[in-house]
C-alpha cells in the first residue's frame, strides 16, 4: 500500500506549521523527514496516521492493505508510550485484544512478534526493569504485531544513548532486509536519514514546506558508515537543514 | 599548569582519602523505633500516674484505660459498638467511594458532565459535611440513614476531585497510543486511562477514609445508642476519662487499620511505579 500526501497544510490557530506538502510514500519504502526543529515534522506524522486533521488538503491509502493487517497506519512514538503496569507481552497484546481474535491467535501472534524482535526472553518482564533500547524494541513489536501497512516512527531512537541508538538502527535495517516494511521516519539525525532511507525529504523551517527531496538508490545493507557517496550526501542535507536552522533560530530570537 | 603537574609527580606526599560527603539527608526505614517509642511513652505515662504526678483527674492511667476497655469487653458491649460503627463506615465509605468514581470519571472523561457538574463539586464540596448533618436527619432519619449519608457525602467528594484530578493527569501520549492502535473509546479508559489514574484515586481514598472516620464519631454523637462516638460521648458525659480514653484509642487503632489497608492496597496495585 502506497501513501499518497495530496496539498497537505496544518494550522493551529493562527501559527502556520505546514504548507502545501505534496509526497508519495511507495511500498517498501523508507521516507525519512528532517528538518530544524519546531517546524512540523512531528504534526505530519500526526496528520499522516489520522491522529490530527489537516486544516487543508488529504492523505490519501492507495491500494491493498497487506493480508492478516489490523490497523494499517501504525506509530512507533519516540517516548515508547507503553503501559507501565503492563508486561511485555501485555503491551503487544494491548494492540491486539480489541479486535476479536481468539486468545490462540493473540498468543500466536505475540509469541511470533516477540521471537522476531529477539524479545522472547523477556515476555514477563515490565517496562521498568527494562532499558531504553529494550522498551522501544517493545513497542516496535507492538506495531509489528498488527501487521502494519505503514509504519510511521517520530524519532525512535532520539530518546537513546548513542549505542544503544546505533544497534537499534541496525535492528530496524535488519527488519527492513527481511520484511521491505513501508515507512514514514521522522528524525533530525542525518546519519540515521542517510542510513535507513530510500528517500530524505527536507523540510523548511515554519512553515514547513518541502524543500528538497533526496533521492538514495543504494541498497540498505549496503551502506556502511565510511561510505564517500553517503558522506558527500549527508553533508549537502547539512548545508540545507543548517541554513534553515540558523534562520529559525534568528526569527525566534527576534521575537 | 606547570605548578599542578610537578605536584601531581611528588611521590606519595600527602596521601589523604577522599572523604565521603554526600550521606544525611535520606530517611531509611527502621523498623520498631516507632514502636519503642509509643511504648516509652507509655510507660512514663503510667509511671506519672501512679506517683501521682499525673492526677487521675486529669488524665487516667493506660492501665485504668485499658481496664475500662477490658470492662467493656466483657460486658459484651464491645462488639455492638464495633459492629455499629463498622457497618456505618463501611456502607457510607463504599457507596460514597463507589459514586466518587463514576462521577468523577464522568467529569473527567466527557465534556457536558464537566460543564455542569464541576462548578457544582466545587461549591458543596467545602462545605463541611457535619454541618448539614441536621438536615440529612430530617431528609434520612435520626437512625443510620442520616449517619450514612454524612459519611457518604464525606467520602463522595474529596473521591470526585481525586478522580477527575488523576484522569487530567493521565499522560496524553498514552491516549494517543490507544488511538493509533484504533482501541475502541471504552477500552481506552479501561485499560489506558483508569488504570494510569489510579494512584491519584487510592491516594484520594486515603483522604476520603479518614474523613469518613471523622464524620462516623460526629454523627454518632448525634442519637446513636451504639457506636464508639457514642461510646466516647457517652463517657465524655460522664466524666468517665478511662472509658473516653479506651474510646479513643479504639479511634487511632481503626484509622490505623485503614491506613494499613490503603497501604498495602497502594503497594500492590501500584508496583509498576518506578
Ligand atoms: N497541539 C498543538 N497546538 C498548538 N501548537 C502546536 C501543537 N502541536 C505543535 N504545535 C506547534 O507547531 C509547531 C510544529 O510542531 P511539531 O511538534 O510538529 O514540530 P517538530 O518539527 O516535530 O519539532 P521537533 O523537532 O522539536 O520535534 C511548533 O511550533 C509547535 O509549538
Ligand atoms: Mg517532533
Amino acid at each position: 500500500m502506497d501513501l499518497a500526501v495530496e496539498g497537505l497544510s496544518h494550522r493551529y490557530g493562527d501559527l502556520d506549521v505546514l504548507r502545501d506538502i505534496d509526497l508519495t510514500i511507495h511500498e517498501g519504502e523508507i521516507v525519512c523527514v528532517i528538518g530544524p526543529s519546531g517546524c512540523g515534522k512531528s504534526t505530519l506524522l500526526r496528520l499522516l496516521g489520522g491522529l490530527e486533521q489537516p486544516s487543508d488538503g488529504r492523505v490519501m491509502q492507495v491500494g491493498g492493505q497487506p493480508v492478516g493487517s489490523l490497523n494499517s497506519l501504525t506509530y512507533v512514538f519516540q517516548d515508547f508510550a507503553l503501559l507501565p503496569w503492563r508486561t511485555v507481552e501485555g503491551n503487544v497484546s494491548l494492540a491486539l485484544e480489541h479486535h476479536g481474535l481468539g486468545a490462540d491467535e493473540i498468543e500466536a501472534r505475540v509469541a511470533d512478534v516477540l521471537a522476531r524482535t529477539r524479545l522472547s526472553d523477556f515476555r514477563q518482564a515490565v517496562p521498568k526493569q527494562l532499558s531504553g533500547g529494550m522498551k522501544q524494541r517493545v513497542a516496535i513489536a507492538r506495531a509489528l504485531a498488527v501487521n502494519p501497512a505503514v509504519l510511521l516512527m517520530d524519532e525512535p531512537l532520539s530518546a537513546l544513548d548513542s549505542q544503544t541508538s546505533e544497534l537499534l538502527m541496525y535492528d530496524l535495517i535488519d527488519l527492513w532486509q527481511r520484511e521491505r516494511f513501508t515507512s514514514c521516519y521522522i528524525t533530525h539525525n542525518l546519519a540515521e536519514a542517510v542510513r535507513l532511507g530510500h528517500k530524505v525529504v527536507v523540510l523548511s523551517r515554519r512553515p514547513g514546506v518541502i524543500r528538497e527531496i533526496v533521492e538514495i538508490d543504494m541498497e540498505l545493507a549496503e551502506r556502511v558508515v565510511s561510505d564517500l557517496r553517503l558522506g558527500q550526501i549527508q553533508k549537502d542535507l547539512w548545508q540545507m537543514v543548517r541554513e534553515e536552522a540558523q534562520t529559525a533560530d534568528m526569527e525566534l530570537a527576534d521575537s | 599548569m606547570a605548578d599542578t603537574t610537578s605536584q601531581a609527580r611528588e611521590p606519595r606526599a600527602q596521601l589523604r582519602p577522599v572523604r565521603f560527603r554526600g550521606g544525611g539527608f535520606r530517611t531509611a526505614p527502621r523498623r520498631f523505633v516507632g514502636l519503642f517509642v509509643f511504648a516509652v511513652l507509655i510507660l512514663l505515662w503510667e509511671a506519672g500516674s501512679r506517683t501521682g504526678l499525673i492526677s487521675a483527674l486529669v488524665l487516667p492511667a493506660p492501665s485504668q484505660a485499658l481496664d475500662a476497655f477490658m470492662d467493656l469487653a466483657l460486658s459484651g458491649n464491645l462488639q455492638k459498638h464495633v459492629s455499629a460503627s463498622l457497618q456505618r463506615l463501611v456502607f457510607g465509605f463504599s457507596l460514597g467511594f463507589t459514586a466518587g468514581l463514576v462521577v468523577g470519571a464522568a467529569i473527567g472523561l466527557n465534556s457536558y458532565t464537566r460543564a455542569g457538574l464541576s462548578p457544582l463539586v466545587a461549591a458543596i464540596f467545602p462545605i463541611p459535611k457535619i454541618a448539614l448533618l441536621p438536615l440529612f436527619i430530617i431528609w434520612f432519619g435520626i437512625g443510620e440513614g442520616s449517619k450514612v449519608a454524612t459519611i457518604f457525602f464525606g467520602c463522595f467528594f474529596p473521591t470526585v476531585i481525586a478522580t477527575y484530578g488523576g484522569i487530567d493527569n493521565v499522560d496524553r501520549a498514552l491516549i494517543r497510543m490507544g488511538q493509533s492502535f484504533n482501541m475502541p473509546r471504552w477500552d481506552i479508559i479501561r485499560k489506558i486511562i483508569l488504570p494510569a489514574a489510579l494512584p491519584a484515586i487510592l491516594s484520594g481514598m486515603r483522604i476520603s477514609a479518614s474523613i469518613a472516620i471523622i464524620l462516623l464519631v460526629a454523627a454518632e454523637m448525634i442519637g446513636a445508642e451504639f457506636g464508639i462516638g457514642a461510646y466516647v460521648l457517652l463517657a465524655g458525659n460522664l466524666m468517665a476519662t478511662d472509658q473516653l480514653i479506651a474510646g479513643v484509642a479504639m479511634l487511632s487503632i481503626l484509622g490505623l487499620i485503614v491506613n494499613w489497608l490503603i497501604g498495602t492496597a497502594e503497594k500492590r496495585l501500584l508496583n509498576w511505579r518506578d
